[in-house]
């Protein structure tokens, strides 16, 4: 394990609350995720693009502690999430690709469980999902058991596990993925919202979100960083999003 | 520790939450109690103990231990959920440790509904109560070994009948150990491995708590078999929690 001077630093404002090094994940001799590295700061909302496969839910992943980096790594508020990952995933709000669920459990047990988890207690935890549930509009299916929820009310649950405990790190691969256009803009409104406190890189495929919510887009394709700017400035010759992507990603693959 | 127990209550109420608590315990209930009665010969010996009973249980748990276990992590990674419980500030060891003791309890529920057993005894003679419930640990301690051993099989493949049939045979090598049959053919071949053989049998150990022995030995022995296990199933765990 390399390190790097930036170990001794303290999670500071100067510094990125998600700081990811030559992050790099190799299956056998396919490498999906190949020398990653950026830094996310307090106020940021990145946009992680990228086609199906190109490595956007690996990073995510090792980003939270699920899986483990071939080489290189990441810190979370400044904790090391292949050092000591449980404090990393103290800070961390993880919504994984699919937003897996517990089906067979009511939404408020769920959320309680998470809260447990994650150490509230008392009148505190009650705040805490009633709270995240008020976030994410799941008042009404609250004792509702998740498996006969609608598609677009699982991922609200997921989004609602990673709000809970309020994290300043937000991961959230695909969040809008299988909510409607009104769902959609909600998400997006509250992620919005949250913005100035938090760190928060979501992955998608829908371009427009990107110029939408996003203060940042990173483009990735076979493992790789392609682009890393704003939206604007990616745009900025006059081309839209959708060419920029296409340009972009299919050079990397021929 | 309050992190594994948080998972172990989750995943207690998760076995009642679905038919496999009920198909369990009524299979249980049914095949403990027509071995005891049937081949146990419950009537016919004229004594009134639980003797029959307690050795037809270990053997039943051979099957349905497994049946338990097949899904603990196999479940967890059809449904996703693997990386939702892993990506929460616990410990892979925790997780490990939470899955089995909601398991075992359910095990300890499912002994526990055996007691007309015990009231039947109880109506028909005089028997040591105290023989009964040192039996009744053994089977408890017998259920948690084999737990321990599914549970780490089942994190070894996604596929749960390969789970489920690695762990009846892995289960039945620690409890076919101590029979007569494999360590008299082990003393004659190889005197070494039948000592091996007779020190991991677990059908060894139970005798003793069904004749009302209870020895520190027999205890340290379940204690590190299941730790062992837990170890094991916490490092497989680690190594392939995302595959």
């Amino acid at each position: 394990m390399v390190t790097s001077p930036n170990d001794m630093e303290g999670p500071g404002e100067s510094a990125g609350l998600i700081e990811i090094e030559g992050l790099t994940k190799r299956f056998g001799s396919f490498t999906a995720v190949d020398g990653v590295s950026f830094s996310v700061k307090r106020g940021e909302v990145v946009g992680f693009l990228g086609p199906n496969g190109a490595g956007k839910s690996t990073t995510m992943r090792m980003l939270a502690g699920f899986m483990l980096p071939t080489a290189g790594t990441a810190r979370i508020c400044g904790e090391d999430v292949v050092k000591s990952p449980v404090a990393a995933k103290r800070n961390l709000g993880f919504l994984p690709e699919g937003a897996p669920t517990y089906p067979e459990m009511s939404v408020t047990d769920f959320l309680d469980f998470c809260a447990r988890i994650r150490g509230f207690g008392g009148a505190e935890r009650e705040e805490r999902v009633a709270h995240a549930m008020a976030l994410t509009q799941l008042e009404g299916v609250r004792l509702q058991p998740i498996e006969t929820l609608s598609k677009g009310f699982k991922r609200r649950v997921g989004l609602a596990q990673a709000l809970l405990h309020s994290p300043p790190v937000l991961v959230l691969d695909e969040p809008t993925d299988g909510l409607d256009p009104n769902q959609k803009h909600e998400v997006r409104e509250l992620i919005r919202a949250m913005a100035p406190e938090k760190a928060i890189i979501i992955s998608t495929h829908i371009l427009e979100e990107v110029a939408a919510v996003c203060t940042r887009a990173i483009v990735i394709a076979r493992g790789r960083v392609l682009a890393d700017a704003t939206p604007a400035a990616l745009v900025a010759d006059g081309r839209s999003m959708e060419e920029v992507f296409r340009s972009l990603t299919l050079g990397a693959a021929a | 520790m309050k992190a594994a127990l948080t998972v172990a209550r989750r995943e207690f109420a998760a076995y009642f939450a679905t038919p496999v608590a009920t198909v369990f315990i009524v299979i249980f209930l049914v095949l403990s109690g027509a071995l005891t009665f049937t081949l146990g010969g419950f009537f016919g010996r004229g004594q009134a103990d639980l003797i029959p009973f307690f050795s037809f249980v270990p053997w039943l748990f051979l099957f349905l231990v497994p049946a338990l276990t097949m899904r603990l992590w196999a479940e967890e990674r059809r449904l996703g959920t693997i990386e939702l419980l892993l990506t929460l500030p616990i410990t892979a060891g925790q997780a490990v440790v939470g899955k089995f003791l909601a398991a075992w309890a359910f095990c300890a529920v499912a002994l526990a509904l055996t007691f007309p057993l015990v009231l039947t005894v109880n109506l028909l003679g005089e028997p040591d109560n105290g023989v009964i419930l040192t039996g009744y640990l053994g089977c408890f301690l017998v259920a948690g070994a084999y737990l321990a051993v599914g549970a780490a099989i089942s994190a070894v493949t996604r596929n749960q009948v390969i789970a489920f049939v690695l762990a009846v045979a892995g289960c039945f090598l620690f409890a076919a150990a101590g029979s007569p049959v494999v360590t008299e053919f082990l003393s004659s071949q190889f005197p070494v491995l039948a000592e091996v053989a007779r020190g991991i049998s677990v059908s060894e150990r139970i005798n003793g708590f069904t004749r009302g022995v209870i020895s520190a030995r027999d205890f340290v022995f379940f204690a590190s078999f299941i730790a062992f296990w837990l170890f094991v199933n916490t490092v497989i765990l680690e190594l392939k929690k995302a595959d």
